[in-house]
C-alpha cells in the first residue's frame, strides 16, 4: 500500500482498523523523509524517538479496540515558529540555534491531545519574514514540484512537507500571506483562520495583531479536521476569542447553492498571470454551474495593502524583537565588555539581513518625527481596509481572489530586491490586516506543469461557509 | 534620498543594531526603495479616520460595548515556569540568575 499521500481520514482509519499500525505509519513517513528530504530541506529536525514513542502509545490504545481521538496516528509535523517541549525550537534562526523550548503551544498541545503525531520541526524563513522561504538561516527549501523553484514562505517547510509526503498534515504560522502563498506554490491547501481562531500561545512572535497559526493539508476537509482540533478560547492567549468552534468537516459536501460570491475588481487586474486568471474562471463557471451568484465587488483601498502591511508588520516586529537580546534564550556574543555592547553584538550576529532590514524599518517608521507620517497613517488606512470588506460582506457570502500574481519563481529571482518580493504578497496580505479567515486551495496547473492556487475569504468567524465553498471549488474539474 | 547612512546609523542604535559599512549602504537604499513605496500612502485623505491597531475588539466588545472585555480575567494566581526551565537555555546564570557583562562603568 502506498502510505505516502494519504488524508487524515485515511490515516486515522487504517490506524483504528488495525490494518496499518501507527508505528508502521510513522516508520513509512520517517523513511521517506530520510530518503527525500536531502534534496528538499523541509525538515530542520526530526524527532524520530518521541514520534515513535508515541506511534506505539496508539497502536497500544487501538489494539484495546477502544474509540481512538480524532487524529489518532496521523503524522504531522509543525513550523519551527511553534514552540514544543524539549524539542529544539530555532525559528529559522542561527540566533536560537540551541534553543529547547520549555513548553508546548496551545496548538501543538492540542494536536499532540488528538492523538497526532509530530515528526519534527519544519524549516522557515527566519522569524516567519519572507515569502520563498531564502531567508531561512539554515538551508532553503526546494518546491517538491520543481526543486529548482521555491515553495513560497514563510512557511515553505510547512507546505513542502505536505506536498512531498512527509507528512499527512502540518501547522503553518500566517502574518501575510505565510500559510496561504506556500500552499499555492506547492499545490496544496493553506488555511488561515480569523483573527482570534485559534491561540498564538507559543507561537514565537512576529507581528501580533497580524499573526495567525494555521494548517496546511492535501484536501480541504483535512483543514477542517484540524481546525476542529486547534480551534478554541484559551486561556493563556488573551486574543484568543471566545466563540464557539463549529463542527467544520461537516461543511465539506454541503450544497453551495445560492451562496452569492463576490470577485474583487481589483485583484484581476494588471499584474495577474493569465493563466492564474483563466483557471479561477474555470472555477467559477463550474460554481455558476452549482447554483453560487458570482457579483463583481470593489475592494477600492486594496492597492494601499502593501504598503500598510509593511509599515505595520515592521513596526511591531521591531518591538517583538527586542526580547531577543543574548540574556534569556538566544546565544550570545563573546568578548563583549559591558551589557550594552553585549546586546548590540549579540543581535547583529544573531539577525540575518532580511529581519535587520525590517527591525530597521519598523523602528524608523515609529521613531519621533515619522510616527505619524508612516505608522499612524498605515493604521487609518487599515481602517479604510476594514470599511472595504464590511461593505463587501454586507452584500456577499464569501470573495474570491488569486492567491498569488505568478506560479512558483526561481530561486534566487527575486533575493536582490526586497521591494519586489514584498509586492508578490499583494493578494495575501489584507485577510491579515483587517482579520478575516481565508483558505488557499489547489486550482489546477499552468503549461509548465506548476501549482495554481485560489483564494476564498470569508466574514469574521464564518470559516463554516469558506471552508464549505472551498470543499465545492476542490471537487468540481 | 529620503534616509541616509547616517539616518541609517541613528535607527540601528535605538534597535541595538551595529551594521557594518556594507551593511549599512545597502540598507540604505533598500529602506529609500521601500519607503518610495509607502508613500503612496499619502494620495489618501484619512483625516477623521480613526487607527486601527487590532482586528480582535471590533468583534469581541462586551454587550455593555466594553472592547476589552474579551481580556479580562479573573486575578487568580497560577503556577508560572520554574526557575530551572526558565534558566535551561541561558547563554551565562549562576543558578539562580540569569548573568551579564557588568552594566555600569566606573
Amino acid at each position: 500500500m502506498n502510505l505516502d499521500l494519504l488524508t487524515i481520514e485515511e490515516a486515522r482509519g487504517l490506524v483504528q482498523s488495525r490494518e496499518v499500525s501507527a508505528t508502521a505509519l510513522t516508520e513509512a513517513h520517517l523513511a521517506r523523509i530520510a530518503e527525500k528530504d536531502g534534496e528538499i530541506g523541509a525538515f530542520l529536525t526530526v524527532t524520530r524517538e518521541p514520534a515513535l514513542a508515541k506511534a506505539a502509545a496508539i497502536d497500544r490504545l487501538a489494539e484495546k479496540g477502544d474509540p481512538l481521538p480524532p487524529l489518532a496516528g496521523v503524522p504531522v509535523a509543525l513550523k519551527d515558529v511553534l514552540m514544543t517541549r524539549g524539542v529544539r525550537t530555532t525559528a529559522g534562526s542561527k540566533f536560537l540555534d540551541h534553543f529547547v523550548a520549555p513548553y508546548d503551544a496551545t496548538a501543538v498541545s492540542r494536536l499532540e491531545a488528538a492523538g497526532a503525531i509530530s515528526l519534527g520541526k519544519l524549516n522557515c524563513d527566519e522569524f516567519a519574514m519572507g515569502s520563498s522561504n531564502e531567508n531561512s538561516a539554515f538551508k532553503p527549501v526546494r518546491n517538491p514540484r520543481d526543486t529548482t523553484r521555491v515553495p513560497g514562505g514563510s512557511s515553505g517547510g510547512a507546505a513542502a512537507a505536505v506536498a512531498a509526503g512527509f507528512a499527512v498534515a502540518t501547522l503553518g504560522s500566517d502574518t501575510g500571506g505565510s500559510i496561504r502563498q506556500p500552499a499555492a506554490f506547492c499545490g496544496v491547501v493553506g488555511m488561515l483562520p480569523t483573527y482570534g481562531r485559534v491561540s498564538r500561545y507559543g507561537l514565537i512572535a512576529f507581528a501580533s495583531s497580524l499573526d495567525h497559526v494555521g494548517p496546511l493539508t492535501r484536501t480541504v476537509k483535512d483543514a477542517a479536521l484540524l481546525l476542529e482540533v486547534i480551534a478554541g478560547r484559551d486561556a493563556q492567549d488573551s486574543t484568543s476569542a471566545d466563540v464557539p468552534v463549529a463542527a467544520y468537516s461537516a461543511e465539506c459536501g454541503r450544497d453551495v447553492k445560492g451562496l452569492r460570491i463576490g470577485i474583487p475588481r481589483e485583484y484581476f487586474a494588471e499584474g495577474l498571470d493569465a493563466e492564474i486568471r483563466a483557471a479561477i474562471e474555470r472555477k467559477l463557471d463550474a460554481l455558476r454551474g452549482l447554483g453560487c451568484e458570482i457579483v463583481s465587488v470593489s475592494l477600492p483601498h486594496t492597492e494601499y495593502a502593501i504598503p500598510v502591511y509593511y509599515i505595520v508588520a515592521t513596526a511591531e516586529a521591531s518591538a517583538n524583537l527586542a526580547r531577543f537580546d543574548g540574556v534569556r534564550y538566544t546565544s550570545r556574543a563573546e568578548h563583549a565588555k559591558t551589557l550594552a555592547e553585549m546586546y548590540r553584538l549579540s543581535r547583529s550576529e544573531g539577525f540575518g539581513a532580511e529581519v535587520k532590514r525590517r527591525i530597521l524599518l519598523g523602528t524608523y517608521v515609529l521613531s519621533a518625527g515619522y510616527y505619524d507620517a508612516y505608522y499612524r497613517k498605515a493604521q487609518q488606512v487599515r481602517t479604510l481596509l476594514t470599511r472595504d470588506f464590511q461593505n463587501v460582506f454586507t452584500n456577499v457570502d464569501a470573495v474570491i481572489t488569486p492567491v498569488t500574481p505568478t506560479a512558483a519563481f526561481k530561486l534566487g529571482e527575486k533575493t536582490g530586491d526586497p521591494m519586489e518580493m514584498y509586492l508578490s504578497d499583494i493578494y495575501t496580505v489584507t485577510a491579515n490586516l483587517v482579520g478575516v479567515p481565508g483558505i488557499s486551495l489547489p486550482c489546477g496547473t499552468n503549461k509548465e506543469g506548476l501549482p495554481l492556487g485560489i483564494q476564498i475569504l470569508g466574514k469574521h468567524f464564518d470559516e463554516a461557509t469558506v471552508l464549505r465553498l472551498a470543499h465545492a471549488v476542490e471537487q468540481v474539474k | 534620498m529620503k534616509v541616509t547612512e547616517k539616518d541609517v546609523a541613528y535607527v540601528a542604535d535605538l534597535a541595538n543594531l551595529e551594521l557594518t559599512p556594507g551593511e549599512s549602504g545597502r540598507m540604505a537604499a533598500d529602506l529609500n526603495s521601500i519607503l518610495d513605496h509607502m508613500d503612496k500612502l499619502n494620495q489618501l485623505d484619512t483625516a477623521g479616520v480613526e487607527p486601527m491597531a487590532e482586528a480582535v475588539s471590533a468583534f469581541s466588545a462586551s454587550a455593555a460595548g466594553d472592547r476589552f472585555a474579551y481580556a479580562q480575567r479573573a486575578d487568580e494566581v497560577h503556577p508560572g515556569l520554574d526557575r530551572a526551565a526558565a534558566l535551561a537555555n541561558a547563554p551565562d546564570t549562576d543558578g539562580i540568575c540569569f548573568r551579564v557583562p557588568k552594566v555600569i562603568e566606573r
